[in-house]
């Protein structure tokens, strides 16, 4: 196999919480010994998937380099983020872009869009001549679907939530990145202009062979685009494999409560059982040693009490489970 | 329309009464460049024990048109005009006073955000006990609580929330905690503004169950407001779809899923993203106008696939165009024996 576009290793993340003149601080843990692959060749769109809490976002900004691991590597082209030069620190930005959640929030209202392209370009000294840099940022616009003269002059409140989301994707794009982590892109953007972000993705995945690490709580978009999937619950992975096989047939009862729950368009396939939840303090008990799911599983048994389950291979080479119903499988590596 | 039809729609209504008639209802915001019609003359009737779905992307005015309903619109926003009758009063017409009698009792919000509309100081026994005692007066300490516990128990939280603050309830449980506000009162109508948009997944099946039990067991009416397909399949009766300030297409839902005639309610349906196979991407451009100044006409044009000159003049009335399906689009037109046929194409 040649070198993983990106690695990430038994990466853990523990913030510590509270702590105040008579408190003592809590540890929680955000990420637990998460392992993720994404090869170099072909481009992959790989979701990260998840309810809030399970450590997608932390995932995200670990990645981004917004805050450091507790323990574990991320290496990215054979390279470990940890231990690189200021020179490779820079490249490694420009090669990892972002592209974020809320379209809104993310613009400075004082500045025409082309200033955010202006900024890029200036301080990644991308450009030559003026010229150059119009082209360039022309040639990133179309790559999304818009034109230079409609938006560069106008202010973000003049522009729709996908046109803004769109234009943060040609942002990233203009730096020829290798990988893009787009946190929640299309969860603030109205269901009819989804698609065209959506679509931006496929594409650049496709013609551009930029590798997206796609971080999302909604499986059904994932579900229309991903390649590999994640699903995190509680911050290490439930269920990985292929998504629409993972979707299709969910081995962690985890996952197959979260893809049953998420409402069917249909006004003739009803939920047909509810579901209770737990206590939150049985079901956050975050120093229990066991699977963390089992205060919810339905199947759960005392052998899920005795330690963390690991990944158990399901039938693919890709699909792993970790619940021990597979224990009789063999252990993923 | 045929006299077979309109006999037909008579006789349902005189089964079915309307608990709430929304009577062109329109809400501006005041803004320095003119107002923004943010809900512009909108017509629905919401019948006895039906839940009505109120959807639309952000901004078409589904929030605002439910604040108008409950006369809660804030500054600088106003109700222009319009009339809302529950049971036949109508509720434009009276005071603040008489109004907020009204409001919780008969007709009471759940709203979007329920990590923000729960006092944090206050227990939440105290919040919901306020709350009886301001519209029934004092009562006994032992039969507030009985009731109280009672309500839980219809939401389906355990008894020891009683005591407890909001920041110790998780977003599910919170939500729950505004359901049995909102049910407190025994009110006839309840608005539901995105109950259950903040949550995840499995919470949110959790929360929606329980305001399917909720709404059966009390038999109230219900107004569900918001912008998740698949929960609209899943939990309403009938769907009106919202674009910017106007309904386009009010249907059951079975209709509107399987058979969207306004061209927005078909992008609707075909933006949704499937669980079960994978399809290729339906992409529509998102020019809007500017809400202060919609054009002339329809008010789709800009978007429409299948705009024609004479939607840039006038503006289609909303007509029943099929059983309970009425449809706000030029597109449609029915000959005298009462069939729909589609207008021939300009392209």
């Amino acid at each position: 196999m040649s070198q993983a576009l990106l690695d990430i290793r038994n990466a853990t993340k523990i913030y510590q919480v509270g702590g105040g003149m008579f408190k003592d601080k809590r540890e929680v843990v955000a990420l637990q010994d998460f392992n993720l692959t994404i090869a170099d060749k072909p481009a992959t769109i790989t979701t990260i998937a998840g309810e809030s809490g399970s450590g997608k976002t932390t995932l995200a900004n670990l990645v981004l380099g917004f805050t450091s691991l507790s323990k574990g590597n991320i290496i990215f082209q054979g390279k470990d983020t940890a231990d690189m030069s200021p020179a490779e620190v820079i490249d490694y930005r420009r090669n990892v872009q972002a592209v974020f959640q809320d379209p809104f929030g993310v613009y400075n209202p004082f500045y025409r869009i082309e200033h955010i392209f202006d900024m890029v370009i200036k301080n990644f000294k991308l450009a030559k001549s003026t010229a150059d840099v119009r082209e360039r940022i022309e040639a990133a616009l179309n790559v999304v679907g818009l034109r230079g003269e409609d938006i560069l002059r106008k202010y973000p409140h003049q522009l729709s939530g996908g046109q803004r989301q769109r234009i943060m994707m040609a942002r990233a794009y203009l730096i020829k990145p290798k990988l893009i982590v787009a946190d929640e892109p299309v969860s603030m953007v109205d269901a009819s202009l989804r698609a065209a972000i959506l679509d931006v993705m496929l594409r650049l995945r496709d013609e551009e062979n930029i590798s997206f690490l796609y971080i999302t709580h909604d499986l059904s978009t994932a579900y229309q685009v991903g390649d590999q999937i994640y699903i995190l619950y509680q911050g290490s992975i439930a269920e990985k494999g292929l998504t629409t096989k993972v979707i299709d047939t969910p081995k962690h009862p985890y996952v197959q409560l979260l893809v049953d729950s998420v409402p069917e368009p249909d006004p003739d396939t009803k939920w047909d059982m509810d579901i209770e939840l737990p206590d939150e303090e049985t079901m956050r008990a975050g120093d229990a040693k066991g699977c963390r799911f089992y205060p919810r599983c339905p199947k759960g048994w005392e052998h899920c009490l005795s330690a963390a389950p690991p990944l158990y291979k399901i039938d693919s080479v890709d699909h792993e489970a970790s619940c021990y119903l597979y224990e009789a499988n063999e252990a993923a590596d | 329309m045929t006299q077979i039809q309109k006999t037909e729609r008579g006789k349902r209504e005189n089964k079915l009464e309307p608990v709430l008639k929304v009577r062109d209802l329109k809400v501006f915001y005041d803004t320095p460049q003119g107002d923004v019609l943010a809900v512009n003359g909108i017509n629905f009737n919401l019948y006895e024990g039906e839940t009505l779905g109120l959807v639309g992307e952000s901004g078409c005015g589904k929030s605002t048109a439910a604040y108008g309903i409950l006369r809660l619109v804030q500054e600088p926003g106003r109700v222009v005009g319009g009339n809302v009758y529950l049971d036949d009063t109508d509720l434009m017409a009276l005071d603040e006073g008489e109004f907020r009698r009204l409001r919780w009792t008969k007709l009471a919000l759940i709203p979007q955000g329920a990590m923000n509309s729960l006092n944090p100081t206050m227990r939440v026994h105290a919040q919901i006990a306020d709350a009886i005692r301001t519209h029934e007066g004092r009562q006994s300490k032992a039969a507030l609580k009985e009731r109280i516990l009672e309500l839980f128990r219809t939401v389906g939280l355990p008894a020891r929330v009683y005591d407890m603050y909001p920041h110790e309830l998780s977003g599910g449980m919170k939500q729950r905690v505004c359901v049995a506000m909102g049910i407190a009162l025994n009110p006839s109508v309840v608005i539901a503004d995105e109950s259950t948009s903040a949550l995840d997944v499995v919470v949110q099946r959790v929360v929606a169950q329980t305001l399917i039990k909720v709404k059966e067991l009390l038999g109230v009416s219900m107004i569900m407001i918001g912008h998740d397909m698949g929960l609209m399949a899943q939990m309403v009766d009938r769907i009106a779809v919202m674009y910017a300030g106007k309904i386009v297409e009010i249907a059951p839902v079975r209709n509107l899923f399987k058979d969207p005639m306004h061209p927005y309610s078909q992008v609707l349906i075909d933006s949704i993203p499937s669980l079960k196979e994978k399809k290729p991407l339906k992409i529509t451009e998102g020019i809007t106008h500017d809400p202060r100044n919609p054009p002339p006409g329809c008010i789709f044009q800009l978007r429409c696939p299948h705009v024609m000159d004479v939607c840039r003049t006038e503006e289609p009335p909303l007509r029943e165009l099929k059983t309970r399906q009425e449809v706000a689009c030029h597109l449609y037109e029915l000959s005298a024996d009462g069939e729909v046929q589609r207008v021939a194409s300009p392209t």
